[in-house]
């Protein structure tokens, strides 16, 4: 369903643009467009029971065009970002990318998720009308519940002279000191991967900017009237986004929504080791012997879990790459940027550089020619696949050999050349998750640069291009995905018989 | 997909993504109080009597005392309080009952409490009754019929040094 739905928003939207491909980065950059606009309101902002409310409305209301533009925009960025954060949950959950080593970002993201809920329950005080009031009210009486109050905090909303000015400066300071833990928190969020997307794609952010423009200028946020102590509002226009625990106080009792909170909590820190039989494939491992420091792995590792450490063994490098194994995904993609991964080794001592112990290059190197060598007819092709994302295996023929990978990307381009030239196949499609949306993040994006030449290890210039295709098909596209290899293959018998067509490199 | 037809699939997108943000960011309003109601608040903090009676240091005791313990006059058995008995009546029914124990490990500190308390609006009868110590009958006791009007918040706070409850926030006040 989600593929199908990603599908068609990539035919919309391109797999560039594809808001689905970036909603991590899209939360980042909706957090800046909720600092750029409080960063404004705070200038006209006034801390006081009756000076908050007057201020934010005199901002409204005499200044439209901006303040009050930009108090919407802080609004609805903020939702949006609620929005965002809770499909960037899903979407990772329904995918698999929570477990093994990227426990730790799924970990601190549940952290972000309640304190981007106490930013946005905080800043709906300040504004204290009617809404703030009974938010305010709610939310301190469920406090009040744990046993760490001596007196209810929630007694101080009971009189109508309870409140003071001090209030509004301390809510004033939480507003500036959560955001900017938060801002830290989400640092800490991404400090496990490599090359991380912070900022979306230049259409996205225009196209996203433009739309809430035209929200806050059709509805604008607007205040429900002054907070009044001795007055209960009884209804209210609730921000379902942030706002949603109030309602259910009225339906559970403070214990229960304590309860549903630590429970969901709980549950959601724990998912990345549930269920138990969840098994990672081995860990990458290095051979020392074959490793010359030259940092690819590091380079491309997507999730720093290899690092360089000064040489141990005494071989005449600077350094040597060490795996950190919490860190490891077992993607493979190290392995496909050794240098020393090359099929066109001998046998004896073919180990690669760094290895998956499971899928060792020698291994690779032995089902691919075994492949080969019981390929029948005309057009036969090898087929690169991944196991995140269309299944090759189905793709098998007497023209068609298969192999797939954790990711494309541990394939060294080698490979493709040793396919063609020593096995003499007529072509090779390579194919793995779409554009953009990686299972192992980076996979796509450094296999398409090395066959461009564009990165270490390339794919060598004399591989004739015209043999090589790229394909890029999710589990929901294996029937695209036979319709192009089809096509490929009608191409490859055109290239045999002399004529000039020539293969598509890239979709 | 012809260009023109991916900005129409793109505008529909942000519409639909910022439509849903728009109508959840007010709608649907939330009632909590039907117009014909209104609340009570019973909000205060009180320090019940000791469970055991303090008494008065004698001359005697006092002169045994090295001159600067002679301040404390009053000594005390336990420091442990009674528990604070709250009642609530309206138009001669119960309408709430609780029993507030002190706070502190030594149970020596005073009993809180704050309540919200819906009813409906209009003219009603109120009695208040508060007990603070180990004994049976109630100690504190007002009754006053008050108009409550909707949504108007009448809060109940209790002060033993002016004499007990005050009903605070009144609309109009009968008898």
């Amino acid at each position: 369903m989600l593929l199908r739905v990603e599908g068609a928003l990539n035919k919309v939207f391109g797999n560039d643009l594809n808001p689905f491909y970036q909603l991590g980065a899209l939360g980042f950059y909706l957090f800046w467009v909720v600092t750029v606009s409080g960063v404004y309101i705070y200038a006209f902002y006034d801390t006081g029971t009756g000076d908050s409310f007057d201020s934010v409305e005199r901002m409204t209301r005499e200044q439209w065009y901006l303040g009050g533009v930009m108090r919407s925009m802080h609004r609805y960025a903020s939702d949006a970002l609620v929005l965002v954060m809770v499909l960037h949950l899903l979407r990772e959950f329904i995918l698999g990318r929570y477990r093994g080593a990227r426990w730790f970002a799924w970990v601190t993201g549940v952290v972000l998720i309640w304190m981007l809920l106490a930013i946005g329950i905080n800043g709906y005080w300040m504004v204290w009308d009617k809404l703030a009031q009974y938010s305010a009210v709610t939310i301190i009486e469920w406090f009040d519940w744990l046993p760490i109050f001596s007196m209810p905090m929630a007694s101080y909303f009971a009189y109508t002279d309870g409140l003071d000015n001090r209030f509004f400066t301390l809510m004033s300071f939480f507003h500036v000191t959560i955001p900017l833990l938060t801002l830290f928190m989400f640092w800490i969020h991404i400090m496990r991967i490599s090359y991380p997307v912070v900022n979306p794609k230049r259409g996205l952010m225009w196209g996203m900017l433009l739309a809430m423009l035209v929200l806050a200028l059709v509805k604008p946020a607007l205040s429900q009237g002054p907070a009044d102590l001795g007055i209960e509002p009884g209804s209210v226009g609730i921000d379902w986004f942030y706002l949603f625990i109030s309602p259910l106080l009225d339906v559970w009792s403070a214990g229960q929504v304590w309860a549903l909170v630590f429970g969901v909590t709980l549950l959601l820190g724990v998912l990345p080791w549930l269920p138990a039989r969840f098994k990672q494939i081995p860990v990458a491992e290095v051979s020392l012997e074959n490793c010359n420091g030259c940092r690819r792995c590091v380079s491309d590792c997507p999730y720093e879990a290899v690092v360089m450490r000064p040489r141990s063994d005494g071989l005449p490098f600077m350094e040597q790459a060490v795996v950190v194994p919490d860190r490891c995904v077992s993607c493979g993609i190290c392995a496909g940027a050794c240098p020393s991964s090359t099929p066109f080794r001998s046998d004896a001592g073919y180990v690669s550089g760094i290895e998956m112990p499971s899928l060792p290059m020698a291994g690779l190197r032995a089902a691919m020619t075994g492949d080969l060598a019981k390929l029948q007819g005309d057009a036969r092709v090898m087929v690169f696949g991944c196991d995140n994302a269309a299944d090759i295996a189905k793709l098998r023929s007497a023209g068609v050999a298969v192999l797939s990978l954790p990711c494309t990307a541990m394939l060294p381009p080698s490979f493709i050349e040793y396919a063609l030239h020593e096995h003499r196949v007529d072509g090779v499609l390579i194919t793995g998750c779409r554009g953009n949306d990686c299972y192992h993040r980076m996979g796509g994006q450094w296999i398409a640069q090395r066959l461009d030449r564009q990165r270490e290890p390339r794919l060598r210039g004399r591989v004739e291009r015209e043999r090589i295709n790229q394909f890029w098909a999710s589990s929901a596209d294996f029937e695209a995905l036979s319709v192009e290899l089809e096509s490929f293959r009608v191409g490859l018998r055109g290239l045999a018989s002399g004529q000039t067509e020539t293969g598509k490199v890239d979709k | 997909m012809a260009k023109p037809l991916q900005y129409v699939g793109q505008g529909l997108f942000y519409a639909l993504f910022f439509g849903v943000i728009g109508y959840f960011s007010t709608w649907p309003t939330y009632t909590y109080l039907q117009p014909d109601d209104t609340l009570i608040k019973l909000s205060f903090a009180h320090a019940a009597q000791h469970k055991e009676p303090c008494r008065e240091r004698t001359p005697e005791e006092l002169a045994k005392l090295p001159p600067l313990q002679r301040k404390v006059t009053t000594v005390c058995p336990s420091r442990e309080r009674a528990d604070v008995v709250v009642e609530l009546e309206m138009d001669g029914k119960q309408l709430y009952h609780v029993v507030m124990p002190p706070n502190g490990f030594a149970r020596s500190g005073t009993s809180n409490i704050y309540r919200r308390i819906p009813v409906k609006a209009g003219v009603h009868t109120l009695k208040a009754r508060l007990k603070d110590h180990i004994g049976e009958e109630f100690n504190y006791e007002h009754e006053e019929t008050v108009n409550l009007a909707p949504g108007r918040i009448l809060v109940i706070d209790f002060k033993s040094a002016t004499g007990g409850f005050v009903f605070r926030n009144k609309n109009t006040t009968q008898g």
